[in-house]
């Protein structure tokens, strides 16, 4: 088995209103430091194989299918042994 | 003429849009689970609005994979008609129909109002009972209609004719060139964000969404010497 950690953000011309709003609370909170936050998705998706090469192609085909819409997303994903 | 309303876990849209095409046209319409895999007796497809599959991952996304969604893409290549509403738009974008994406509003709220929409595009069979450039009333509900989509993707939208409604006076959403609706190269698909099954009467605050649906039936009419 493996598990591959997925994580879906924003491209980085695409605003992120979600991550403008947290930027504005921690700045409230004191944290004057903060310049931007990105808000994205983290998954883990465990697979049913033992072969590295095949899992990292599946895995980029089920971003680029489903997980991911690329039209304004993008994605990166480490595989580790479950 | 017979149309479909698609019914997927979490529409909440397709009754309304039912009764909007039996009192305005009277004409058949069915609703359609969305396990169904053939919609050859239809002339017109309705994708309704709602939170299909909860939105869960992305608006849209779990619904474009349904078995129903394979039979759209059928039904949109033989040049019949497809209408996305609200949820609907997302659903079409997510398959491939329309391009682009629907974003979260850019101020992050829900809106629920009655918008005013510009008629941009009266040569779709969809609007062809508008005149260009009028101004109509359609109710607006949803958190992520704000369109996106690249650049040369705007201009091509733009070139072949495609933005169909754009929102009038305040835009509700942050869409980019205000667009509330855009249709294919084809013009056969359309997808938007407002309600029109909505503003079928005046008793629902506008009767603007009417002319929807008499264009269709007039299309098709003309196409079948109905």
């Amino acid at each position: 088995m493996m598990i591959a950690k997925i994580h879906v953000t924003l491209k980085g011309s695409v605003l992120d209103p979600q991550g403008t709003t947290i930027t504005k609370s921690l700045n409230s909170l004191g944290y004057d430091e903060v310049r931007d936050v990105r808000i994205g998705k983290y998954m883990e998706v465990k697979i049913d194989t033992t072969d590295r090469k095949i899992a990292e192609e599946r895995v980029t085909e089920m971003c680029e299918k489903l997980l991911a819409n690329t039209v304004i997303e993008k994605y990166e994903f480490e595989l580790v042994e479950a | 003429m017979r149309f479909a309303v698609l019914v997927f876990p979490g529409s909440n849209c397709d009754i309304d849009a039912v009764k909007a095409v039996e009192d305005v046209l009277g004409e058949p319409v069915d609703s359609v689970w969305h396990t169904e895999t053939d919609l050859s007796q239809y002339d017109c497809v309705i994708v309704p609005g709602g939170f299909s599959y909860g939105d869960y991952l992305r608006s849209g996304a779990v619904a474009s994979l349904s078995p129903v969604m394979g039979a759209v893409k059928e039904h949109a290549a033989a040049g019949k008609l497809v209408i996305g509403i609200c949820n609907g738009f997302q659903i079409l974008t997510e398959t491939g129909l329309l391009p682009g994406v629907l974003r979260h509003n850019d101020h992050l709220q829900f809106r629920c109002e009655i918008s005013e929409l510009r008629v941009e595009n009266t040569d779709t069979a969809f609007t062809n009972d508008y005149e260009k450039g009028q101004v109509i009333r359609i109710p607006i509900a949803h958190g992520e209609g704000n369109y996106f989509a690249d650049q040369a993707t705007i201009d091509q939208l733009k070139a072949n004719n495609q933005i169909v409604f754009t929102y009038h006076g305040t835009n509700p959403n942050g869409s980019i060139e205000n667009i509330a609706g855009i249709c294919n190269e084809q013009g056969n698909v359309l997808g938007m964000m407002p309600h029109p099954e909505r503003a079928v009467h005046e008793l629902l605050g506008s009767a603007d969404g009417k002319a929807m649906f008499t264009s269709i039936f007039r299309t098709w009419g003309e196409k079948h010497g109905a």
